[in-house]
């Protein structure tokens, strides 16, 4: 067999050690802003970082990666400026322009579709990135970051080019799934003639939390996951793997970050056929609690030189959460923000679903690369996933008062 | 369905220039105040390539030209404002032929003058520029009432040849001549199709005519009309009652021809047409549902298109009186759409869907969401 890798990005249950940064992390909980839990919730959409990175994992995501079908520079910026404007309002709770659900020439077909009329914000946050075919369109070649270069390929990637890749991207998070698919509907129609959806992503329930007040959520194997994720409370740590410093590169990135973007499908039916044992030694915890084998509670530290009776490791030598770990990547970290996905059915008699792995990091070919090769090469959870789709965006930092979505490197 | 190549059009465009470089009686630069034409009718020579108008403008008031056809295809000539709005235009000039074109040009302005030799395409163009403002009281009415009856000149423009053209579609059908049928089936159809919202308001006409074989039906009424006979002729060959059906198609298609000319539209009507047409084309010709034996969608496509067109220019001058962003973001994606549509022309006619990769029909489904939004806003700023 034939070893996956994807499903480290997950992060997955076992995974909690090779993101987070196993032990740096579990020493460091805080109290955290607040889950986003109540519906009314509304998260600023301005500051010094775009919302939606850091800001507690909620529930449902709708994610859409679009490609500019104009080379005008003036035409992008003047839909940037009406997207910023769209979205704050829709953050907010409100319709995309002031009555524009209802309250308008009856013979003008409404200016927001309508569907969230009535909702509350339920936490909306819509984060935007750039890829690097939109510099490339616009004749900005001169401003790419570094971390925009391809991704190599990966052993076992079966990437399909109609769901990889995109000039931009807009991710929408809520707790109310009709709350974020209105989002990015209106964005997505807004753009018509400026830009065009290249493929677009939902999911229905978060695989990581960024918060240490969020309790660790459930992948589709059934594992906890992110149990050792970088959170919101990490402050130096995420400064150090998340927010892109000065002199990394072109300064239109300093202070934001990179998005790497992978659907990966599970083969849950093959997965679903696995002895509990087997699934466990897979990932390297117990199911049930999600401590690392060998150890009695979650946050409990993995222990990757215990050995068994018989001399062998605890936690096998690939298993998800050691191949995953810091220690096994030179301290590597990254922010995890993933959610689970079901796209039907494949007409096999399958259900089309597994994990739509979203990282945030401040260098992706420094960061996620070495960890995906690890997983690809070694890693068991490679013959229950195969990567479908794969993009990587710069995420610029927050925006201050009257700025708008690309701003800084559209007009500096 | 728009044959005429762009080489030509270029060709007649320098004609003209030249034409109007040697021409020493530039049109007067005081503003008209009123009835201001030219002194005589502009004359206009019409080839087959060629369209010479003898002088590049005239003062706004009542336009007349005298168009000669010099060629040995049927002409049309026509004066279109901004946005292909149709100001005026005189049909059907047979060869040798002589006719006049009197038209009301009450704002100056940049206009196009265009010649069609076999009545088809864009044309030869020109620029004409007329100079000055006639005196008259202009209030929103009197724009959208001349809004709805150039449209109307428009329709009719198109029944008169949906006819004859149609006519010689059965004709072929009833001569067994299979291939001539087959070449005049999407030809027919373009001037059907650039009405089609109109022919569709007359709601026991358009499932005879254009209904296709899996719409539902009243128990013992057939399936019949042009799909019918796109069958006989791709798939089934031509049956024994397919001269009768081809019968009946001139029937409706003269009942459509008188009932279109008493039809009376309102400025939101035309608006939705335009939006109308644009829905079809993404839900029945991208798709290439609509012509699924002949798989000559692209024809329909474009006529869809130009009906689409028709009627935004007709409601032009209120367009851009109420929201003069609307008007050249609308000229810049139905050209968009145009171009696109161009890459794809083979000869007189289109690449057949079947020929289309999905990377094909992605572009066109982009181009017709681009232009699907503006459009969509029309009906709204007319009234608004």
């Amino acid at each position: 067999m034939t070893r996956l890798s994807r499903r480290r990005l997950f992060g997955l249950a076992g995974a909690g050690a090779a993101l987070a940064g196993v032990g740096a992390a579990a020493g460091c909980t805080a109290a955290a802003e607040p889950v986003p839990g109540p519906a009314e919730a509304v998260v600023p959409f301005r500051g010094a970082r775009q919302a939606g990175i850091v800001t507690p994992a909620q529930d449902r995501l709708h994610f859409v990666a679009l490609d500019l079908t104009t080379d005008d520079r003036d035409r992008v910026i003047a839909l940037l400026k009406k997207w910023t404007a769209a979205a704050e309002r829709m953050v907010a709770g409100a319709e995309t322009t002031p009555g524009g659900a209802v309250n308008r020439n009856p013979d003008a077909p409404p200016d927001d579709t309508g569907e969230a009329l009535g909702l509350p914000a339920s936490s909306l946050t819509l984060t935007f990135g750039i890829g690097a075919g939109l510099l490339d369109k616009l004749g900005l070649a001169d401003r790419m970051p570094a971390g925009l270069a391809p991704l190599p390929g990966f052993t076992g990637d079966q990437l399909d080019p109609a769901t990889s890749g995109g000039d931009l991207c807009i991710q929408a998070c809520a707790q109310d799934p009709q709350v974020a698919v209105h989002a990015v509907r209106n964005l997505v129609r807004m753009g018509f003639g400026t830009t065009t959806v290249r493929w677009s992503q939902l999911g229905f329930g978060r695989t990581s939390s960024t918060s240490t007040a969020q309790a660790t959520a459930r992948n589709l194997f059934g594992f906890k996951d992110g149990t050792h994720n970088l959170k919101a409370e990490d402050g130096a740590e995420l400064d150090r793997h998340v927010w892109v410093q000065p002199g990394d590169g072109p300064a239109w990135l300093d202070g934001g970050t990179y998005l790497v973007a992978r659907r990966i499908r599970m083969h849950i039916e093959i997965w679903d056929r696995t002895s509990l044992s087997e699934q466990e030694r897979i990932i390297g915890r117990d199911k049930g609690e999600g401590a690392p084998l060998g150890k009695q509670a979650e946050f409990d530290l993995a222990d990757y030189a215990a050995l068994d009776a018989t001399g062998s490791p605890v936690i096998p030598t690939i298993a998800h959460i050691r191949l995953a770990s810091a220690e096994n990547l030179g301290g590597t970290r990254i922010l995890r923000r993933g959610y689970n996905f079901v796209d039907g059915s494949d007409g096999q008699g399958h259900l089309d679903a597994g994990l739509f792995f979203i990282a945030f990091l401040r260098d992706p070919h420094g960061q996620f690369v070495p960890m995906q090769s690890a997983l690809a090469n070694s890693d068991d959870l490679m013959e229950y996933i195969e990567h479908t789709g794969s993009a990587v965006f710069a995420c610029p930092a927050g925006l201050a008062e009257g700025a708008y979505w690309g701003q800084s490197l559209l007009e500096p | 369905m728009s044959r005429t190549s762009h080489a030509l059009c270029a060709t007649g465009a320098l004609a003209a220039l030249a034409l109007a470089g040697c021409t020493s009686t530039a049109p007067p630069a005081t503003g008209g105040d009123g009835g201001g034409a030219a002194a005589g009718p502009i004359a206009v020579s019409a080839g087959d390539t060629t369209c010479e108008v003898s002088a590049p403008g005239a003062p706004a008031g009542t336009i007349t030209f005298s168009i000669n056809n010099t060629g040995d295809k049927v002409t049309e000539f026509y004066l279109y404002g901004v946005g292909d709005r149709i100001m005026g235009e005189v049909e059907n000039i047979g060869p040798g032929l002589t006719r006049q074109l009197i038209v009301e040009v009450p704002d100056g302005g940049d206009y196009t003058t265009a010649c069609k030799p076999g009545m088809v395409g864009d044309g030869i163009r020109a620029p004409f520029t007329v100079t000055g403002t006639a005196t008259r009281s202009v209030d929103e009415d009197t724009r959208l009432a001349e809004a709805t009856a150039g449209y109307q000149r428009w329709v009719n423009s198109q029944i008169e040849a949906f006819v004859p053209k149609t006519q010689g579609f059965v004709d072929a059908v009833k001569a067994g001549d299979v291939e001539g049928a087959k070449a005049l089936f999407p030809i027919s159809r373009t001037y059907w199709e650039r009405i089609e919202p109109v022919a569709e308001s007359f709601g026991d006409l358009d499932p005879k005519m254009d209904g296709r074989e899996d719409d539902e039906r009243d128990p013992g009424v057939e399936f019949t009309g042009f799909h019918r006979l796109e069958k006989d002729l791709w798939v089934d060959g031509l049956q024994p009652d397919s001269g009768a059906i081809g019968d009946q198609l001139m029937v409706d298609a003269k009942d459509l021809q008188a009932r279109v000319a008493t039809l009376e539209l309102t400025p939101v009507q035309l608006a939705n047409g335009a939006k109308e047409l644009l829905d079809e084309v993404a839900t029945g010709k991208i798709t290439g549902e609509e012509d699924r034996y002949s798989h000559t969608d692209l024809w329909d496509f474009k006529a869809n298109v130009e009906g689409s067109q028709g009627a935004v220019a007709a409601l032009r001058p209120v367009i851009d009186e109420k929201d003069p962003t609307l008007g050249p973001v609308l000229d810049e994606r139905f050209k968009a759409v145009d171009d696109l549509l161009e890459t794809y022309r083979v000869g007189d006619g289109y690449k057949l869907y079947t020929e289309l990769t999905e990377d094909d029909t992605r572009k066109m489904s982009e181009a017709v969401d681009a232009l699907g939004e503006p459009i969509s806003q029309v009906a709204g700023v007319v009234t608004s």
